[in-house]
């Protein structure tokens, strides 16, 4: 059954018509042609089709297009509008934080969210006794805390031991 | 996936109305865990009603102390929400012990406890399942079941609940309010989830069309000294193999009050009472932790490979409780 949605992505008003099964993550790709985001798992397992959302980081493969008629949309293509990287790509780029380069625009995009979101003063796992204290001041980031917010996102040729330095390279900032 | 049609309503009364008249359809929530089983065929419904924009999505005080949560509250706004974390720690730890940031941004508060069970024949349209297809038969018993059950299984099913939120929600005796064909009710959350028996399709006490508009937390004062703790084959991103949630309310060495929960070992959050009683009253020792977790235990029938539960859940618990009494107040 088909439905038509609106949705604004990195910027670019869209007026589509999707079947209702088909995820964000498919109407970016297959109809709109932004192929920014990837397809890894399909089952929100992976983060590699991650972007953002209003603002916030979600696996695309798990929302329906339908559900998020006029939504606001960011992917990793969107984060450098004309060419002009983010400061969170030059990070991945300076600290050689991919091989094969396949799960980056999930990685870059929840690094993005992950640091305002720590910026707002979001606990985590391992943040244990900033939990009760709940001050709401922004979390100090060291390689444990971004591990553990990063967890969402695989990356099976494990460059992880460069991804988590070029993500604490821009906390540092 | 199977072609579905999609609908909004105005209202709950509304939403409530529409899935009423479609036996085979279901309320969207996030969609976190529905979409994905709908992917992979275990869940076949022929409407989505969305409910996302139809019941709160924030936590409000209430005048007693206690905390009233939007069914569609996110997770994450839920977890980050000073008021959870000054007075309900064991809810933030529990929340932020859950999925991927990702996930916490989709999955809303009432849709964390209707999740199905991760058993991979539930998951697996291709092998047998009760819960899935009463009567088909349960090759987790003889298979692969070191996720699984060792308390409240039956012959049927020895699925385990995946969530964490609800284990903590357990512990601190919340309630669930909900809207269905039949008017409104509010049912303890100790009593949402049931155990399989002779029906595992069937998770909860929910009618059909019945939906989930609002959790509400009683107040307690000790709650602020809480924890959750969750073992598990990762650091992160993993179910649990065993989760303890617990607070202690502790005066001169002596446990004046406890409240406990267990997850990953039951088809549904396990209210540890036994070990609460022994507990309540007693001096605030390891042996005694350790007698009480031993106590909850002994009617834990594990299967070959999931008896390392059974030690596990009780030094899981153990540890839990002495960490709680030993840690800053």
């Amino acid at each position: 059954m088909d439905a038509e949605v609106s949705l604004r992505v990195d910027g670019t008003d869209h007026r589509v018509t999707v079947d209702t099964r088909t995820t964000l993550l498919d109407a970016l790709r297959e109809r709109l042609g932004n192929t920014s985001p990837k397809k890894g798992c399909d089952h929100g397992q992976c983060g590699a089709c991650t972007i953002l959302l209003e603002g916030r980081r979600v696996n695309s493969c798990l929302a329906l297009a339908v559900a998020h008629d006029g939504a606001e949309i960011v992917t990793a293509a969107g984060l450098a509008p004309d060419g002009e990287l983010h400061p969170m790509q030059r990070c991945f780029i300076q600290y050689d934080a991919f091989q094969c380069g396949y799960c980056t625009p999930g990685q870059v995009v929840s690094a993005v969210a992950m640091l305002r979101e720590a910026e707002a003063g979001w606990p985590s796992a391992v943040t244990l006794d900033g939990v009760a204290a709940g001050d709401g001041s922004r979390a100090r980031l060291d390689a444990d805390e971004i591990r553990e917010r990063m967890s969402g996102n695989l990356c099976r040729c494990a460059a992880y031991a460069n991804i988590v330095p070029a993500i604490e390279e821009l906390a540092r900032r | 996936m199977r072609p579905f049609r999609y609908a909004r309503a105005d209202d709950v009364t509304g939403a409530v109305a529409l899935l009423a008249e479609s036996p085979d359809g279901a309320f969207l929530g996030g969609g976190t865990n529905l979409v994905d089983l709908m992917k992979l065929d275990v869940a076949t419904p022929d409407l989505l009603v969305d409910v996302r924009r139809l019941t709160s999505d924030q936590v409000e005080e209430l005048p007693d102390g206690g905390i009233r949560i939007g069914a569609a509250t996110p997770n994450s706004d839920l977890a980050a929400h000073p008021l959870v974390r000054s007075r309900y720690p064991v809810l933030s730890q529990a929340l932020l012990s859950g999925a991927s940031g990702q996930l916490r941004n989709l999955a809303t508060a009432g849709g964390n406890l209707l999740q199905r069970t991760r058993c991979v024949y539930f998951q697996n349209v291709t092998t047998p399942c009760n819960k899935r297809e009463p009567g088909t038969g349960c090759p987790a018993i003889d298979g692969h079941h070191r996720e699984l059950a060792i308390l409240g299984a039956s012959p049927e099913c020895v699925a385990t609940h995946p969530s964490d939120f609800a284990v903590a929600l357990v512990a601190l005796d919340a309630t669930v309010h909900t809207e269905g064909p039949d008017g409104g009710r509010r049912i303890p959350i100790t009593e949402l989830h049931r155990l399989p028996g002779g029906e595992p399709h069937r998770d909860t006490v929910l009618a059909h069309g019945e939906l989930i508009t609002a959790i509400e937390v009683p107040p307690l004062a000790f709650a602020t000294r809480s924890r959750y703790r969750k073992v598990r084959d990762r650091a992160s991103y993993a179910f649990a193999l065993v989760s303890v949630a617990a607070a202690v309310d502790m005066t001169d060495g002596i446990v004046r009050d406890v409240r406990i929960a267990l997850g990953g070992v039951a088809p549904k959050p396990w209210r540890a009472s036994r070990a609460e009683e022994l507990l309540r009253g007693g001096p605030a020792r390891e042996d005694r932790f350790r007698a009480a977790a031993e106590a909850e235990l002994a009617e834990a029938v594990p299967l070959p490979g999931n008896a390392f539960k059974v030690p596990l859940a009780r030094n899981t618990l153990t540890r839990t409780l002495l960490d709680l009494v030993d840690g800053p107040a």
